[in-house]
């Protein structure tokens, strides 16, 4: 395995000193395996699950028609289902450092409304726009948004975590509700379901490689990651440390806004993955972003692949979309880190 | 302040009568405002037969007022006993815990709902959503009884919740099963049941009539917790028949709307302003009247103005959200 990397835990750390900082790299290195592992079997699983079953057993020796079932459609989709749960997973964190506080992500900051925003233009003012189209155009209100909402922070000075989320919800909202207008003056609301829903079924080979963009774009993110904490910290105290505020800064916007857009265009939104993921991790690990990073993307592309799994077999042939089994999920999981936080900070 | 102050002084000094007359000037506007709006509602532009539009109109008509009361009403003393201008049963959630739990009883009845009458129904799914109401009430307030913002947090992501629960039992649904809930749940302000209309009237009234003998107890309740038990207020009772009023209040509205999130807040925020006083018979009048002018004008606005482009619903979340910003930036900079 030669993803684990057992000397970047000991770096010094950025956040407070934890459990998992003390004990060394080895911890950290076998969490990754284990990860991997998990993962493996996962993605495994994923491809034999579906309306025409493959034995496990098959898939070492396939017939042509199951070889081109999992060419054609099992495989892209479970490639996308592990890139778009890194990217929101990595996402979320990046935001969370950048703003140090643990629940704002895209889906709580607007950056994955304004992305929808984008493809329904997209939509309306280029007819025919093909895939590149549509994410270019929402990668750029997925950027204006996020700004916008980092603007807003920055103007009222909210201390509290919990109010600032609460604005970004809201921001979302807001924005939600002028697509909504958007689309029914224009006969789309249908058509809206498909990004507020995010759904792997449609993904077959030639339509999911732009989600390969996200492992450029984390890896940009993997190499700031200690960077984005910095910032976090606030623009004088970066800048003695030498870091240059805001190119960082926007560094972390695009790599955020790119990552969101994504996969709003190729799959559609899954709400509170980009927040749940990176806190639960974090409970676990602590705050040391490069340790953090990598087991975050690992986490991620696991909570997207079991919910998605589910979601196959719930009603098995039929499929429940990602978005309504992760909404359910992640909904449940915020609430249950909320009072956490709470009966934590009163104790 | 002002309330202790007006509670106490119950002489009529020449500011307080010039204080009353200015409330009663405004909650008669606003009488004045809703009937102006509602006959605006119904004769307005009216082309080919008036018997048929009429008819429309006043069903539709119906149908506004009574969710403009209910939900105006509820959110006022809601607001009061939660002890926060920002949370309204909406806002906690209840509204989609009220569609969560039709889905459930068409999930575990099938075909079996359509059978059982629009009253029974009501009646069944009201109970349901009161009872399990009041347990989340009582679970949030008993462990976030400080922070505020956290009990909004939880409450808006609840409604998250309940809904993606509510959208997932949905997709569980044989085909047949899921035609019935749509039977059921699709409702908006132009296509009205009329027996639905006659219960959610019925019960809006019944919740009102309910409500009245205890708005003084609200009065007292208003000044806290513990300023109430010091008075002779039996705070417990107050607080559970005030709360099962505006969940009944709510259920009505759902029923027949569905989820609003933000109109509540608005309403109740609007009627605050308007109608100067903590007293809150007035204030239960005013929310309930401006909420029905909201509604009427809203509605008229979208179908004359918009020409039916967008629907109240979409305007109403759009001038909402901007609106809780607004209020949460005000009330965490005090």
């Amino acid at each position: 395995m030669t993803l684990a990397r057992p000397a970047v835990a000991d770096r010094p750390t950025a956040g407070p000193v934890t459990g998992a900082d003390r004990r060394g790299g080895r911890v950290h290195g076998r969490h990754l395996l284990v990860g991997l592992l998990l993962l493996a079997i996962g993605s495994y699983l994923s491809l034999s699950i579906g309306a025409v079953k493959i034995p496990l057993g098959d898939m070492f020796h396939p017939s042509e028609q199951q070889w081109r079932i999992i060419t054609l459609s099992r495989m892209p989709r479970t490639i996308a289902i592990l890139l778009a749960g890194a990217a929101l997973a990595v996402a979320g964190l990046i935001m969370q450092r950048i703003t140090q506080n643990s629940y704002v992500s895209p889906s709580t900051s607007g950056t994955v409304e304004a992305a929808i925003f984008g493809v329904l233009l997209a939509t309306l003012l280029v007819p025919g726009a093909g895939l590149t189209d549509k994410m270019l155009i929402a990668l750029a209100t997925a950027l204006i948004g996020t700004f916008g909402f980092l603007q807003i922070l920055q103007r009222v000075r909210v201390r509290d975590p919990i109010v600032v989320a609460l604005i970004g919800i809201m921001y979302g909202g807001v924005i939600g509700a002028l697509t909504t207008y958007l689309a029914y003056r224009n006969d789309l609301l249908q058509l809206l379901e498909i990004w507020t829903t995010a759904s792997f079924s449609s993904i077959q080979a030639g339509q999911y490689e732009p989600l390969y963009l996200v492992v450029f774009v984390g890896a940009v993110g993997y190499l700031f990651a200690d960077r984005f904490t910095v910032v976090g910290m606030g623009r004088e105290f970066a800048t003695n440390l030498g870091v240059n505020y805001r190119f960082v800064l926007y560094v972390g916007l695009i790599v955020v806004s790119v990552m969101a857009a994504t996969v709003v265009v190729v799959v559609g939104s899954i709400p509170f993955l980009g927040l749940i993921v990176p806190n639960i991790v974090r409970i676990w690990l602590g705050d040391n972003v490069r340790v953090v990073l990598p087991v975050t993307a690992l986490a991620g592309a696991g909570f997207v692949l079991a919910c998605d799994i589910v979601g196959r077999l719930i009603r098995y042939p039929y499929e429940i979309p990602v978005g309504v089994v992760g909404g359910v999920v992640g909904a449940g999981v915020f609430i249950w880190l909320i009072v956490r936080a709470q009966s934590k900070g009163r104790a | 302040m002002t309330t202790l102050h007006s509670l106490l002084e119950l002489g009529s000094t020449p500011t307080e009568r010039r204080r009353d007359r200015a409330v009663r000037l405004s909650l008669l506007t606003l009488a004045a405002l809703a009937l102006a709006s509602c006959a605006a509602y119904l004769l307005y532009d009216v082309q080919g037969s008036w018997s048929y539009a009429l008819s429309l109109r006043s069903r539709q008509l119906g149908a506004l007022v009574v969710v403009g009361v209910a939900i105006g009403v509820s959110s006022v003393v809601f607001q009061t006993i939660a002890g926060s201008r920002i949370l309204t049963p909406s806002v906690m959630g209840f509204d989609s815990l009220y569609v969560l739990i039709q889905t459930v009883f068409v999930a575990s009845l099938g075909g079996a709902a359509l059978t059982l009458g629009v009253v029974e129904r009501f009646v069944v799914n009201a109970v349901l959503l009161a009872t399990f109401g009041v347990l989340l009430f009582r679970w949030l307030f008993r462990r976030n009884s400080r922070n505020l913002y956290v009990l909004v947090m939880i409450g808006i992501v609840l409604g998250a919740f309940f809904q993606s629960l509510a959208v997932l039992m949905s997709r569980v649904l044989t085909p047949d099963d899921y035609l019935t809930l749509q039977q059921l749940t699709f409702a908006s302000f132009t296509t009205v049941n009329p027996t639905l209309l006659g219960v959610a009237a019925l019960v809006t009234v019944a919740g009102l009539a309910a409500l009245v003998p205890m708005l003084r107890q609200v009065d007292v309740v208003d000044l806290g917790k513990d300023n109430a038990i010091a008075l002779g207020v039996d705070y417990h009772r107050v607080v559970t028949r005030v709360l099962l009023v505006s969940v009944l209040l709510v259920a009505v509205s759902a029923a027949l709307v569905g989820p609003m999130l933000f109109l509540g807040l608005i309403v109740a925020n609007l009627a605050r302003q308007v109608v100067r006083t903590n007293r809150h018979r007035a204030l239960a009048i005013g929310a309930g009247l401006l909420g029905a002018v909201i509604c009427v004008l809203g509605q008229f606005i979208v179908a004359h103005v918009f020409g039916l482009t967008t629907t109240f619903s979409v305007v109403v979340n759009l001038v909402g959200g901007v609106y809780f910003i607004i209020l949460l930036l005000r009330t965490t900079r005090l």
